[in-house]
């Protein structure tokens, strides 16, 4: 149920915005969040990395934690973020920088959709595979 | 009640006009291009070629950092991605952080924890020791 004003709606994306309502606000959202979550990960990433001029077994230690499949999982959420993050990234500057940038924001949106989808099956896939085989596969 | 938004072009906010944040929106995107190659570099190799993150150890990292090549790429990137994700959390914090003390000090949190890291990860790759332990 929605409330019919004139010239003012809620639900459609008004003509002329980039920012308010459809694609341009929900990619602006996401942008947001995978920028916040991958810079956090940056500053545990350093200090797990800063533990090379500790000794080599401390390094290896911390990095056994990554080689775990809950961890592995969430290396698998991090990549989808910053590939998001990145190919949105694309998609900014051509909308500050192409002429015809502003008018193809949503179709630009479906098309970095495709190219998420199609690096991150294989990227999945490769990243988990060692896991998966831990997990269910049949050799050792 | 009194608005707190000044009127365009009244001069109120414009005493100290600088292009900062210009020049941190350009920086946003130039880094950002940089940083396309840079990291999606890194995660391919990291966790994609040749077994992923499951062939990664202390050996691994002395073989990589061995190389200036490998050395100055970290170095760009940790550099590129903390300042760019400084900004942008910069920005954050100005938007969503309504009260003025609020927002000093998540910015004073934030300069500081950043200086910090780089300082740290920059100080790894140049002292890097393949012989310790």
């Amino acid at each position: 149920m929605s409330v019919k004003t004139p010239g003012f709606s809620l639900r459609a994306t008004p003509i002329g915005t980039l920012y308010r309502g459809g694609e341009g606000m929900w990619t602006w959202v996401l942008h947001r969040i995978t920028g916040v979550s991958v810079f956090f990960f940056l500053f545990v990433h350093v200090l797990d990395t800063a533990l090379v001029r500790v000794s080599p077994a401390a390094y290896d230690e911390i990095i056994a934690t990554y080689k775990t499949p809950i961890v592995n999982l969430l290396e698998v959420g991090l990549v989808g973020a910053v590939l998001f993050h990145a190919f949105n990234g694309v998609r900014i500057i051509l909308i500050d920088f192409w002429s015809k940038g502003p008018r193809y924001q949503r179709q630009m949106t479906w098309v970095i959709a495709a190219i998420w989808l199609l690096v991150m099956i294989p990227g999945i896939y490769f990243m988990m595979i060692h896991t998966i085989d831990a997990l269910f596969g049949s050799t050792s | 009640m009194s608005t707190s938004v000044f009127a365009p072009r009244s001069g109120s906010r414009n005493k100290q006009r600088s292009n900062f944040e210009l020049y941190g929106w350009l920086f946003m995107r130039v880094s950002g291009i940089i940083l396309i190659f840079l990291v999606l570099g890194h995660l391919f190799i990291m966790n994609i070629l040749d077994g992923g993150v499951q062939r990664i150890n202390f050996a691994f990292v002395a073989g990589r950092w061995s190389s200036p090549f490998w050395q100055i790429w970290d170095l760009s990137m940790l550099w590129l991605a903390l300042l760019h994700g400084g900004n942008g959390m910069r920005t954050i914090i100005n938007d969503y952080a309504e009260r003025d003390q609020t927002r000093f000090w998540l910015k004073m949190l934030l300069y500081v924890s950043t200086a910090f890291i780089i300082g740290l990860g920059t100080l790894v790759i140049f002292t890097f020791d393949a012989s310790i332990g």
